[in-house]
């Protein structure tokens, strides 16, 4: 795929894949084996039908590739913008045996940005209302996915959204440079014009209590995402020019700090910045970071690049784009100056050690390594922890020990007719997890509100949490 | 969509706003706080819920206009609109439910205390308040305090009621006793200087802290503060917390941080639009 070119790239917003061109997608489409037993389909957590939909692309039927695509992943657009395709799909691509997989991730894109320019081609099929209310509760990936498939099945669905726009973590979360805003805005508005209701600065837990909404409709989703966000918890941690990444990307894209003094919110900028993790979010926080104006932008990650758990192509951009990398190497101290502000992040360096739970080598502290690595703002991107809001307001939700909502295999929570998916259910994890969970409870739901057995062999295999 | 309903000016840079909310009318409880955010490319503002009418389904705003986000909202007239508002948010007040309360309120502060004293009313408990600012015109909200209870005005420089801070009257009050339980909202040093004041009476003090917010929803974690030496997030752990626990340098500090880029706003606001409707 083309891309902007890398030091261009690192001081605009704009997208860094430029797409497919239809004829390219069209031959890329072509290679495509057609296995009989697809395992690309059981590689993705939305069981998307890739073989039909590609078939379609190379045949020149674009809305039929666009209809069979959106019957499967009403996100299209997204996915093939954010999902790790190399360790999901392409990964079990037959043509990856002997060279390159079929960019299976490529042709969704190109497909899903088809569908957007061509609404008017790819209605969306509806049942017959069924006269049941649905509330989903979070207008994230989860929330937006589930909407969809109930909507779809004749529900009438409403979706709670605590923030002042939709999207959730595809709003606030990941840069526009990853994900235009306008293809989030398109999505929303297919799923309006399909009759789901959006009800946004609703804070459940808080405007209205789980039990409220319980009494008000006939099944719930939970898809309120992550919450809280963890910190180091390392002396220094509340000087000026400290940021989660959940503040500082949140400030950039759903507050559009980049465009200060044009957009109200501001943005600490600083010539150096340090982020610290090895995700997709660390990723987004340091390209950010050099897009507006760090000089240096620094991930901090205490195990080797083997270990990162952010996907290849976002570590590979980061490289292009300037980022640079301190692998073993773990923050101890946040340094600052007299009047409060940072100017160091003091870290020692790492060795690998024996495996730990996880199965990942942990690192063992190097004796006598301490350094600082010189900075402004420092960015935590480390992960978050549980929202207690909405589960705070009704004590009979059953938890895990981490605060999680727990689910049956069906998707469905200790109380009958509530379900939840994504990011309260799992921790933190990715769009298209969250997605597969949404698409997973509305089948689940769909049968709970015609009281059929609920069974979700459709929808895709559950992914473990 | 939320109408603004009503409008006045209360002090020379306070305005008070009726707006549209009907849901967190209803349920809204003393201490709680909504995220006011005025159109596409306005700042999320954390305001406290000064009062409510359940009925008109109204909620009460006081609004200190000191930078642009909070000047260009005071400059929307009744009939016009804030696009969002989200709420109620925070942990309600821990009230008291039967004794003597001392609520104190500084300058803007005054309307935070308002719905505390409300609700301590409600519960039957007497209510003594303490509210002050520099000189007269900076009083605001005595005469909804004095439907609740009695009311001592204190003025720096003596305008009205007594010459001196809200803490020369509230040491008389503590040291007089019968005070149960102390209520402190105002900046950031009279709530730090009635948290001096009140522990050697060993009267528990609670004050609302109003550090920089984005979300509201303890997302962000940009609202964190120190407490007892724990960090806890002043939009879900709070905002009102134990006075005598709260770090209140560090607080100051970090209301600090965006202070260039206020400056910075508030200096290109000045130049354009942003005169009208501030006289």
């Amino acid at each position: 795929m083309t891309e902007q070119d890398p030091l261009i790239r690192n001081a605009n917003f704009k997208e860094v894949n430029l797409g497919l061109p239809e004829k390219v997608a069209l031959i890329e489409a072509e290679r495509c084996l057609q296995c009989r037993d697809p395992k690309c389909v059981a590689g993705c957590p939305v069981m998307v039908n890739i073989p039909k939909f590609i078939q379609l692309l190379s045949d020149g039927n674009l809305a039929g590739a666009a209809q069979s695509l959106l019957a499967d992943n009403a996100l299209p657009a997204v996915t093939g913008r954010v999902c790790p395709q190399e360790t999901q799909c392409e990964v079990e691509c037959i043509r990856g045996h002997k060279g390159l997989p079929v960019a299976i991730g490529y042709l969704e894109r190109f497909v899903g940005d088809w569908a957007r320019g061509h609404a008017d081609e790819v209605p969306m099929p509806k049942a017959p209302p069924t006269g049941k209310k649905v509330a989903v509760i979070g207008a994230g990936p989860g929330g937006l996915t589930a909407a969809g498939e109930l909507a779809r099945k004749g529900h009438s669905v409403t979706i709670y959204e605590a923030l002042h726009k939709p999207g959730g973590v595809l709003v606030y979360g990941i840069p526009e440079f990853r994900l235009p805003k306008a293809i989030v805005e398109a999505e929303v508005a297919r799923l309006e014009q399909a009759g789901v209701k959006i009800v946004c600065n609703t804070v459940i837990g808080r405007t209205y209590t789980l039990q409220e909404l319980r009494a008000e409709y006939d099944a719930l989703f939970i898809a309120n995402g992550a919450g809280l966000p963890v910190f180091m918890n390392v002396p220094g941690e509340n000087l000026k020019g400290v940021y989660s990444a959940n503040e500082y990307l949140t400030r950039v894209n759903l507050m559009a700090a980049y465009e200060f003094p044009r957009a109200d919110t501001p943005v600490l900028k600083g010539q150096r910045v340090a982020t610290v993790g090895g995700g997709n979010v660390a990723m987004d926080s340091a390209r950010t970071a050099k897009r507006i104006g760090a000089q240096e932008s620094i991930i901090v990650y205490r195990r080797t690049r083997k270990e990162m758990p952010a996907r290849a192509e976002e570590i590979h951009h980061a490289e292009e784009e300037g980022i640079k990398f301190e692998f073993l190497v773990a923050p101890v101290e946040v340094i600052g100056n007299e009047k409060k502000w940072v100017t160091g992040l003091k870290c020692v360096r790492m060795q690998l050690g024996e495996p730990d739970a996880s199965g990942r080598a942990r690192p063992v502290v190097i004796p006598g390594s301490e350094f600082v690595i010189p900075c402004e703002v420092v960015v935590v991107a480390i992960g978050t922890r549980a929202n207690p809001l909405l589960t705070a307001t009704c004590p009979d939700l059953k938890l895990n020990k981490w605060g999680n909502i727990m689910v049956d295999e069906q998707g469905m929570t200790s109380l009958p007719g509530v379900f939840a998916g994504g990011d309260i259910v799992r921790g933190a994890a990715t769009v298209i997890l969250a997605m597969g969970d949404g698409k997973r409870a509305a089948a689940s739901m769909d049968a709970y509100l015609r009281g059929e057995p609920v069974i979700t062999a459709e929808a895709g295999p559950a992914v473990p949490a | 969509m939320h109408k603004i309903v009503s409008k006045a000016v209360l002090s020379p840079n306070v305005t008070r706003m009726d707006v549209e909310a009907a849901r967190i009318a209803q349920i809204r409880q003393p201490g709680q706080f909504v995220i006011v955010h005025r159109d596409g490319a306005a700042e999320r503002i954390p305001l406290t819920i000064a009062d409510a009418d359940a009925q008109a389904g109204t909620i009460t705003l006081v609004i200190q206009a000191v930078g642009k986000s909070t000047k260009e909202l005071v400059a929307l007239e009744p009939g016009q609109t804030i696009a969002d508002i989200s709420g109620p948010l925070g942990k309600p007040t821990e009230l008291i439910s039967s004794g003597r309360a001392l609520c104190i309120g500084g300058g803007v502060g005054t309307a935070v205390v308002h719905p505390i004293a409300q609700g301590l009313k409600r519960q039957g408990v007497s209510v003594l308040s303490i509210i002050g600012g520099r000189s007269k015109e900076w009083v605001i909200f005595e005469n909804e305090l004095r439907a609740l209870g009695e009311v001592q005005v204190c003025t720096d420089d003596g305008s009205y009621g007594r010459k001196g801070f809200v803490t020369d009257a509230a040491r008389d009050a503590l040291t007089a006793g019968g005070i149960d339980i102390v209520y402190a909202v105002g900046p950031v040093p009279m709530m730090r200087a009635v948290a001096n004041l009140t522990r050697p009476f060993g009267v528990h003090t609670i004050v609302s802290l109003n550090p920089v917010m984005v979300d509201g929803t303890g997302m962000c974690g940009g609202c964190r503060v120190e407490v007892g030496g724990q960090t806890l997030f002043a939009c879900v752990d709070g905002p009102e917390f134990d006075g005598h626990k709260v770090d209140y340098e560090l607080l100051m500090d970090r209301l600090t941080t965006y202070r260039e880029f206020e400056q910075e706003s508030s200096r290109r606001c000045d130049d354009h639009t942003c005169r009208i409707g501030l006289s």
